[in-house]
């Protein structure tokens, strides 16, 4: 077939109309724009939480809801931001759009299947919404019993939500590897795969076996809960510390099901944007799946207080010190990268480096949590929230925004405001630091999390937090309008604006329905920046 | 690492130190800490000044080609391995001794509930919210809780341990400090999570002593007596304004009358008041459904029942 009969001005966009069209489509972009609607729907929603949070915290006492409010605030930024946002945001969302295109194939090796996770998703979340207005939850987003099993019954609909949408990131893991597996264009190797695609087979692994766990964890507590079995509350014979267990082997690794993928993203903004080849590629991509086969092992260390025996604490505090080792390979890695590089601070860029600067931090304290001694003055204080958001905002979100501004020309065919979106980024980088460092000396002096009233020590330090936060929240709203306005009247978009090498820089912009006109064959590295 | 905690323990953000942790806990974090910039410095610095650096200078920059370097990569794996390694083995030395209490130390039981903490000496004499123990002894807390799961931390001491319904934790310290040190629950417990507060007191050997044969109502009034069980039972659900605090403001409580979730009306007398602390949840007034009180049956002794009731008359 000659390129002169093929019309380039069809796309996957416009292939089919309707809303019907997209609400059963299986082409795997236009899933991941269905993700991306639904991702970025509950982010605002899991954000207005946040906001109202750190406005009723900027005074001690009641500032704005009472005690009871504060907690189902707390409970639900957790759990849509954990289950919804985070966990979905990228594997869900740029994972499918991108992870076919980056191997060269078609689609996704189960494009039904593909569409179900969407459904498991909307069906779940719908189920946790519906408890906010069924009584609420104030569990936390850990459910930890036997608090969760004698509070109000709205909690089960939450924990019944996260059991739906846990399927869809089973389903959505299973797909990802099969398409891993089978799908890569002639010539790709593994050792040709894009670091991305790495990150998301590390964390589908993880996907399909730790969700499981999750799955049968809340149907015990929901059965507790219904049923009066005793799994987990002492009246009933149970071991409230069991459930600890059960919920870290899978919410630990889910951390990294949220960090995995975000530093593949970070590994294709470096490399892109320094125009050249990335340091270690084995490195990295081993990393990742080592990272994922730690993973599974270092639960514990969320209990080093629970009343856990004291040599399973040692084993875990060990084990956990061993996943520093590869985590820090990766910076070390993306560092020696930008070396000699020719640098362009486009703003995936800028995201990219923001990430350097947050993750770092992240990584640092981490060490600091998982040793034992420091972790027992340190455990559920305002240092391990500071800490995780510095992992899970500075690491996984900075890499979403940076991988949202990188690939929009791809989707979408059109170019955003570039000065809109590193104002959007100085916003949210400052703010954020501004929000959250002042936490670890607010958790270092003392100040247990999930606390709606504080002495009137810990008040200024809140101030500065709370104002923190709402220019994060400025920030995105910027970032909203970058968006919004560059899908509407954005330039033109070129295939490859950035003169990125990976294979979806070589289709056109927005790709085809079926992403390339001819099947693109694969003849060396990912990042051959010569 | 002495030097560490000696020069810096004071301008690392940490509370002040009030126990035979806390200085050693202060050096591993001042190591931590220090250990912690230097990488930031290393990382951060460094990504920054190649991105000033290597700035890209035209659209044809051409860009060196360098895959890998062993030498590099297996130094900073094994140099970060070797600094974990450490850390890790410094933080088992003292979680070690945590978890060790001496054969001679003073045994206390602690219970925790629905928000606050009862600690029971072996003499009989019982406490709440707020406890008293000897400088320089070592003290072993025997946890339990009545309820849900909570969390025993006291920052200035550096210890902290969850407390499990229907099985014993411990912990032990030894206080450095007389004074009075702010005790936190950190395991999430509900409502009144934040205002779990208490507070432990640490006092000379002899006044201990004279402290532990004191009758604590001695030459109190029965309204005193009430507003102390106020102070330490009451206060984290229950304002003295008439404001709804997680329960109801005692002001103007006594005499009002009440309208119930079951629809009945009632006035708040005294066989009312003394009902709400006994079985708190048989009449809910309207407003207050969702609010769970726990009992005070067998907590508290007829004399302190009596003087709660009497208190609460006093606050019109």
């Amino acid at each position: 077939m000659s390129s002169a009969v093929i019309d380039k001005s069809k796309n996957y966009i416009n292939h089919e109309k309707g809303l019907w069209s997209w609400l059963t489509t299986l082409d795997h972009k236009r899933i991941g724009i269905l993700y991306m609607i639904t991702v970025m729907a509950f982010f605002l929603i899991g954000g207005i939480f946040a906001m109202l949070i750190r406005t009723e915290l900027f005074t001690a006492g009641k500032t704005i809801v009472d005690a009871a409010q504060y907690n189902q605030l707390m409970t639900f930024h957790g759990a849509i931001m954990v289950f919804m946002v985070i966990i979905p945001g990228i594997p869900a969302f740029l994972g499918n759009f991108f992870l076919p295109l980056q191997l060269g194939a078609k689609d996704v090796a189960f494009p039904r299947v593909n569409l179900m996770s969407w459904y498991c998703l909307i069906v779940g979340a719908a189920i946790s919404f519906f408890s906010l207005f069924y009584h609420g939850a104030d569990t936390g987003w850990t459910f930890y019993t036997p608090y969760s099993i004698k509070t109000d019954n709205g909690t089960i609909l939450l924990v019944l939500g996260a059991f739906v949408m846990g399927f869809s990131s089973i389903l959505t893991g299973l797909n990802f590897i099969a398409t891993t597996h089978r799908l890569r264009a002639p010539g790709m190797g593994f050792f040709e795969m894009p670091l991305f695609v790495w990150g998301l087979y590390s964390t589908a692994i993880i996907q399909v076996i730790a969700t499981p766990v999750l799955a049968i964890t809340l149907l015990l507590l929901a059965a507790e809960k219904t049923m009066g079995i005793g799994f987990f509350d002492p009246a009933l014979g149970g071991d409230p510390v069991l459930f600890q267990h059960f919920f870290w082997f899978y919410s630990h690794p889910a951390v990294y099901i949220m960090i995995l993928p975000a530093m593949g993203i970070i590994s294709e903004l470096i490399t892109t944007y320094s125009r050249k080849v990335i340091f270690g590629y084995k490195a990295i991509a081993f990393s990742s799946v080592g990272i994922a086969a730690v993973s599974f092992f270092v639960w514990g260390h969320h209990m080093f207080v629970s009343g856990q025996s004291e040599v399973a604490g040692v084993i875990f505090s060990f084990l956990t010190m061993l996943v520093g080792v590869p985590t820090a390979i990766k910076t070390f890695n993306w560092v020696a990268t930008m070396y000699k590089g020719s640098i362009q601070f486009q703003s995936p860029m800028l995201y990219a480096m923001g990430f350097l600067f947050l993750f770092t931090i992240g990584g640092v304290t981490g060490v600091m949590l998982a040793t034992m001694a420091a972790d027992v003055h340190f455990h559920d204080t305002y240092f391990v929230v500071a800490h995780f958001h510095y992992v899970m905002v500075g690491g996984t979100l900075m890499a979403i925004m940076g991988g949202i501004y990188h690939w929009f020309p791809k989707m979408f065919g059109k170019m955003y405001s570039e000065l809109g979106a590193q104002l959007s980024f100085a916003f949210i980088f400052v703010g954020f630091n501004v929000t959250f460092f002042p936490q670890f000396i607010l958790g270092a002096q003392g100040m247990p999390r999930r606390y709606f009233d504080y002495l009137p020590a810990f008040e200024p330090l809140n101030q500065i937090s709370s104002v923190g936060s709402w220019t994060i929240g400025v920030g995105f709203l910027i970032g909203l309008w970058v968006i919004i306005h560059g899908l509407l009247r954005g330039e033109k978009a070129p295939d490859n604006p950035w003169g990125a090498k990976t294979l979806e820089w070589q289709t056109t912009s927005p790709p085809p329905h079926e992403n390339f006109y001819d099947q693109p064959k694969v003849t060396g590295g990912p990042y051959e920046y010569r | 690492m002495f030097w560490l905690n000696n020069a810096h323990a004071g301008n690392t953000f940490m509370p002040p130190q009030a126990s035979n942790f806390a200085e050693s806990v202060d050096s591993l974090y001042g190591f931590l800490w220090y250990a912690s910039l230097i990488s930031c410095i290393l990382v951060i610095g460094g990504f920054v000044y190649f991105a000033i650096k290597y700035k890209r200078k035209t659209e044809n920059d051409q860009t060196a080609y360098i895959a890998h370097n062993t030498t590099l990569e297996f130094l900073w794996s094994f140099i970060p391995f070797v600094v974990f390694l450490v850390v890790f083995a410094w933080g088992w030395k003292i979680f070690y001794d945590m978890k060790r209490a001496p054969e001679n130390a003073l045994e206390i039981h602690v219970v925790g509930q629905k928000w606050n903490w009862d600690f029971l000496y072996k003499s009989g004499k019982k406490q709440t919210s707020e406890f008293t123990v000897p400088v320089n002894t070592p003290i072993k807390l025997i946890m339990s809780s009545r309820d849900v799961l909570h969390s025993f931390y006291v920052p200035a001491f550096r210890i902290k341990q969850d407390v499990i319904p229907g099985r014993y934790t411990s912990l032990w310290f030894t206080a450095t400090k007389e004074g009075r040190f702010n005790v936190f629950c950190t395991e999430y417990c509900g409502t009144g999570h934040s205002s779990m507060l208490a507070h432990v007191n640490v006092v000379s050997m002899s006044e201990y002593e004279e402290w532990l044969a004191n009758d604590p109502y001695k030459g109190l009034s029965m309204v005193e007596v009430g507003q102390k069980i106020y102070q330490s039972r009451c206060i984290a659900c229950h304002n003295l304004t008439a404001e709804k605090k997680i329960g109801p403001g005692f002001k103007g409580l006594f005499a009002s009358n009440k309208t119930f979730t079951d629809g009945t009306t009632g006035v708040a007398n005294e066989a009312y008041i003394r009902e709400s602390i006994l079985m708190p949840n048989a009449k809910k007034s309207v407003g207050y459904e969702n609010a769970v009180m726990t009992s005070f049956q067998g907590q508290l002794s007829e004399d302190e029942i009596a003087g709660t009731v009497e208190f609460i008359k006093t606050l019109k």
